[in-house]
């Protein structure tokens, strides 16, 4: 396959699939209670320096009770990638956790603007980065999934965009076309906020999947937090529900509202006007790192976050926002 | 006596007219899915809407706040996924995308992701997202914005996503499906591209704009259409859906 044009961007992670296959090999397969606090499964999972990725969509079906503990435990030099990750990259940057990024939608939330804590760090020249489009990157991680070492796209082709990622223009062996090579991606350890598991990691989401059939099936280590924690019978009664199968799965968190303050398809809407004062607090940097201080580093778990947002009354609230009962 | 009507109410009435009945859009929040619900509650009721996380034509209650939010899904046909919305577009099955951007030059190609150095850009902004992507597999692909010059660019600092790149013949020699930039709607104008240079050309100037306003707000040189026309302005039926019915909460009109 001729390359006819590489993107200068760095490239993160090891794209070899025998590597991810050795490491693969090796992950237990059995059927044991995974169970365990967000505090514990950060420890064991997410050291300094590993690269780590989010599933959901921009401030939906994030694990955001992972990003939390993450920057409480104070962790650096992380590799992040972020298809339309937006608060969940708004929390890590408040604890400059990732130093190396692959880059598909970032900065921004949305329709509620650029967080400017997200553009002072992505500014300040300490970040490493490759972009990508959404579809590359989720190309990505399906190449992973499927254990080869390149997944095949057209879009990125002719732009700035290709030049900064790590992405190969190669000649199709069938058509003599031009198609857009992309490496697999295997992310050290992911983390996927879902509806329903059960104690060994047989998860259930709900709503749209993003791209968390690719994510979880490429992670090499995965932690799974969920709304509710279910017995076994309830997922073999129903396995078409199934998402992710427990053997891809190392840690499950039980975290009701650990998706606050984003949108959980129908369980709680997202809360706006929290997400309005992150972005008005981050104006100013010393009123940012007392808000830090206050909902972060000064509380030990993300439930006592809850209750200083209004706990159980706010998600009620919120409830009814998402089941458009006016 | 003609309705009034604010510059976005125009832009969004404009954009929902170019959108035919039974094809499929690729929208985002804010403008682009106010055109398209304006389009299904007038001439094209069976157009089929998707989002890029996964929302597949859903009944949308509301203005969504996220291209993934509950509301991108609701009473869909389908909650599917990332891989799956954009399959589609790789496939060829849908029609148009809207886009966004910071800087946009004369071939229609935007950039969204910085203004400066690279390494250490001046201004940071979100990047692709899935913007690349639809520009790249959409068959048609649509801007809606405020005309000015430090928008409307000789130069990009960065190309996100591409339009006709370097004119014409560009995007098939970069290995682009067919496909590209189709119309631009401005708070001045709309505007199309030349069927030969692939250059932006003026199409229709809105009421009380001529083209000497549009080629001062903009930063290069735009030619114009030989049959250059002139927009019509939104209608009171259209006015009244877009006011009750698409964005009762002003959350889009109420920009302008």
């Amino acid at each position: 396959m001729n390359v006819l044009e590489e993107g200068v961007g760095p490239l993160f992670m090891d794209p070899d699939p025998d590597k991810a296959r050795e490491f693969f090999r090796t992950k237990s397969r059995a059927m044991v209670d995974k169970r365990m606090s967000a505090k514990e499964a950060v420890e064991r999972f997410i050291p300094d320096g590993c690269y780590f990725a989010t599933g959901g969509f921009g401030a939906n079906r994030i694990p955001n009770v992972i990003c939390h503990e993450v920057v409480r435990q104070r962790r650096k030099g992380l590799g992040f990638s972020g298809h339309t990750t937006t608060h969940d990259f708004q929390v890590l940057c408040a604890g400059r956790c990732f130093d190396k990024l692959d880059a598909a939608y970032i900065v921004g939330l949305e329709a509620r603007g650029l967080s400017p804590n997200a553009r002072r760090y992505m500014q300040s020249g300490e970040v490493q980065v490759a972009d990508w489009s959404n579809y590359a990157l989720a190309a990505r991680l399906r190449a992973a999934a499927e254990g080869v070492s390149f997944g095949l796209t057209r879009s990125m082709l002719g732009t700035d965009t290709f030049k900064r990622s790590a992405a190969k223009a190669v000649e199709c062996p069938f058509t003599g076309k031009t198609l857009c090579a992309v490496p697999a991606l295997w992310p050290d350890v992911v983390a996927i906020h879902v509806h329903e598991a059960d104690m060994y990691g047989n998860a259930v989401m709900r709503g749209i999947s993003v791209a968390d059939y690719e994510l979880s099936r490429a992670a090499k280590h995965l932690i799974i937090t969920t709304e509710r924690l279910v017995d076994n019978s309830v997922i073999r009664d129903d396995p078409t529900a199934t998402s992710i199968p427990f053997y891809l799965v190392d840690a499950v968190v039980e975290a009701p509202g650990g998706c606050y303050p984003g949108n959980m398809p129908y369980l709680y809407f997202s809360d706006e006007e929290h997400l309005a004062e992150w972005m008005r607090v981050e104006k100013d940097p010393d009123e940012f790192a007392k808000f830090l201080e206050k909902y972060i580093y000064g509380v030990d778990t993300f439930e006592e976050y809850l209750e200083l947002c209004g706990g159980a009354k706010r998600l009620e609230e919120l409830r009814k926002i998402e089941l458009v009962e006016n | 006596m003609a309705p009034e009507y604010n510059m976005m109410e125009l832009m969004i009435c404009v954009a929902a007219r170019y959108l035919e009945d039974g094809k499929t859009v690729a929208v985002g929040t804010g403008a682009p899915c106010a055109a398209a619900m304006l389009a299904q509650k007038t001439k094209s009721p069976n157009l089929v809407v998707l989002f890029e996380a996964g929302g597949i034509a859903p009944q949308l209650p509301e203005m969504p706040i996220s291209v993934g939010d509950s509301r991108t899904f609701y009473r869909a046909v389908m909650a599917a996924g990332m891989v799956d919305t954009m399959t589609t577009c790789a496939r060829g099955q849908v029609d148009y995308a809207f886009l966004g951007g910071a800087q946009i030059d004369k071939y229609g190609n935007i950039n969204s992701t910085c203004i400066g150095d690279y390494n250490k850009p001046k201004v940071r902004f979100p990047g692709s997202g899935g913007a690349n992507d639809f520009a790249s597999l959409c068959w048609k692909t649509m801007i809606m914005t405020v005309h000015s010059k430090s928008r409307f660019v000789e130069t990009c600092d960065f190309i996100t996503s591409p339009g006709f790149l370097t004119g014409d013949g560009a995007r098939e020699a970069a290995g682009l499906p067919e496909g590209g930039p189709y119309k631009i709607i401005t708070d001045l104008c709309v505007m199309g591209f030349d069927e030969k240079t692939k250059a932006m050309t003026i199409e229709s100037l809105h009421p009380g704009v001529d083209v000497d306003k549009v080629r001062g707000e903009t930063g290069f040189d735009l030619l114009v259409s030989d049959q250059l026309g002139r927009t019509e302005p939104p209608t009171e039926e259209e006015l009244r859906l877009l006011r009750d019915e698409v964005d009762p909460l002003k959350l889009v009109i109420g920009r302008a």
